[in-house]
């Protein structure tokens, strides 16, 4: 069939460049949404501060508030397209003609962007979290920053971990974006393929079979891990309720989930 | 005459034009058990929260010790020094329950880990909830999680201990367990503020007894002379009507 051997002279001739894209993809989709969990964190943290007695700290919170709020509005209200020229191009204006290195400026755009998402996803998680949650701190006297670290934060993540999983398998879709600065990813390789070749719709079928192989396995390990996050079902019963001597053991190990 | 733990002067709360918490004065001494009864919406859940500062009053003062919490005791340490037990459990979701009771003394009172865990260990064990210590709030019963609840607040070593209806949330075969719990804590010696509707415990366990009614304290006493004799018209229709139904 001729389309299977348009595909195998695509491969044969292209694949290893191919490959690199798929590399620079992964990469610039985790760094990018990690990057972005962090600044996610920290801006939906911040926005769900208690206001400040202090009148000075109130004023600042509010600046800071306000920054967030337009950061979150400009990158969710703009596509990550236009965004990756106005950061590239922006920057060698202003540097009087300098350029970025492109990986870390994909990562760096891919960051920014997500970051803005994972605000609101933040926000929202921390929001739904039930009050009692932070009463019960309150009453045995622990500090906002410590609840937020070991009670708040902690159950946060795990519900959040379905909507960043979400945001990480857009993001190995929307790095194709990034072809419009260069960045070399799969999307870029694919069609400088196409181009080189002439065989187009061989040279896409391929980075469009490669997307969804990426997306795919991806959903499924972030799955996997979710499910894992769910915890264990069971405990162990150390000691006796009727034999008050019975040894009590701590146990730290965590179990296999019973499935 | 012995020494007064808590004492409250003229404390009033409103939510906004809801004047909830009118004039209240009430104090609390060492090793004392006052049960706090009345009708749903008299502020008796708002008079403890504000004891805890999880309300701040807009009127009077709450001296603990002598000391006007709000402005002269640092709030965290204040709190840590009186637990409160909650209706709805509030115990920490991510967390088991050794773990529950710990991290309040890691992080607030800057205990080690090795001390903050038999501390742990000794409280979940007064509460019979030694086997259970590996077990997630989510895998616990009602009656389970308010005694894991009342291991955590006694994990801070506190003075006093408020219980806001610590059984009202829990099936009936479980309220026994957790009154137990508290009537030997209170036999112990713990200053505890108890607001509830057992009105057997309240009359069997407490040394005191507060009758609230719109805002106000409206009658206390010892529990023969409220159950047994009220003098004020409101107490009567009160406990005529939660007697009866
Ligand atoms: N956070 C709040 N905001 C506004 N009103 C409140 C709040 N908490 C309690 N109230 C009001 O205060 C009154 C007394 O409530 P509460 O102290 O819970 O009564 P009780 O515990 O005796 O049933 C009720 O009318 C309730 O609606
Ligand atoms: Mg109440």
């Amino acid at each position: 069939m001729p389309l299977f051997n348009d595909i195998s002279k695509v491969w044969t001739k292209y694949g290893n460049q191919i490959v690199s894209g798929i590399w620079n993809t992964v990469l610039i989709s985790i760094a990018g949404t990690l990057i972005g969990l962090i600044i996610g964190l920290f801006n939906g943290i911040i926005r769900t501060m208690p206001k400040p007695k202090n009148i000075i700290l109130r004023a600042i919170m509010r600046v800071v508030n306000w920054i967030i709020n337009a950061y979150v509005e400009v990158f969710r209200g703009t596509p990550m397209m236009v965004q990756a020229m106005i950061i590239y191009w922006g920057y060698a204006y202003l540097s009087g003609g300098d350029s970025l290195p492109l990986i870390p400026a994909g990562i760096a755009i891919v960051s920014i962007n997500t970051g803005a998402y994972i605000t609101e996803i933040v926000r929202g998680g921390i929001i739904s979290i039930d009050r009692g949650q932070f009463e019960g701190a309150m009453s045995i006297g622990m500090s906002h920053f410590s609840t937020m670290l070991h009670i708040i934060i902690p159950q946060v993540m795990r519900n959040i971990l379905p909507a960043v999983s979400n945001e990480f398998v857009v993001n190995i879709k929307d790095t194709s974006v990034l072809n419009v600065i260069g960045v070399t990813e799969l999307y870029f390789y694919a069609q400088s393929a196409a181009r080189n070749s002439y065989k187009i719709f061989a040279s896409y079928l391929i980075a469009c079979a490669i997307y969804f192989c990426l997306t795919f396995t991806i959903t499924r390990i972030l799955r996997f891990i979710e499910k894992k996050l769910e915890g264990r079902g069971n405990y162990t019963i150390f000691g006796s309720q009727s034999d008050s001597t019975a040894e009590i053991r701590v146990s730290e190990e965590e179990e296999p989930v019973n499935a | 005459m012995p020494e007064k733990v808590i004492e409250i002067k003229h404390l009033k709360k409103a939510f906004g034009d809801n004047d909830v918490l009118k004039d209240i004065d009430f104090s609390i001494s060492k090793g004392e058990t006052v049960s706090i009864i009345g009708s749903s919406g008299s502020g008796k859940s708002t008079l403890l929260r504000c004891v805890n500062l999880l309300e701040t009053p807009t009127g009077g003062e709450i001296l603990f010790h002598g000391e006007n919490i709000q402005t002269e005791l640092d709030v965290s340490q204040y709190r840590a020094r009186v637990g409160m037990v909650f209706q709805s459990f509030n115990l920490f979701d991510n967390l088991n329950a050794l773990q529950n009771c710990i991290i309040g003394q890691t992080t607030v009172l800057g205990r080690d880990k090795g001390a903050a865990k038999a501390k742990a260990m000794e409280y979940l064990e007064k509460v019979g909830m030694t086997p259970y210590i590996n077990a997630k709030p989510r895998q616990l019963s009602g009656g389970q999680k308010q005694r894991v609840a009342i291991a955590r607040a006694l994990a801070m070593d506190p003075e006093v201990i408020l219980f806001d209806e610590p059984t009202s949330a829990l099936d009936p075969e479980m309220v026994g367990e957790v009154l137990s719990v508290m009537k030997r804590l209170s036999e112990s010696g713990m200053t505890m503020m108890v607001v509830t509707h057992e009105m057997a415990f309240a009359r069997d366990v407490s040394d005191r007894v507060v009758f609230m009614n719109d805002g106000y304290i409206c009658e206390q006493g010892t529990p023969a002379d409220v159950f047994g004799n009220p003098k004020r018209e409101e107490t009567k229709n009160f406990l005529s009507r939660f007697l009866n139904q």
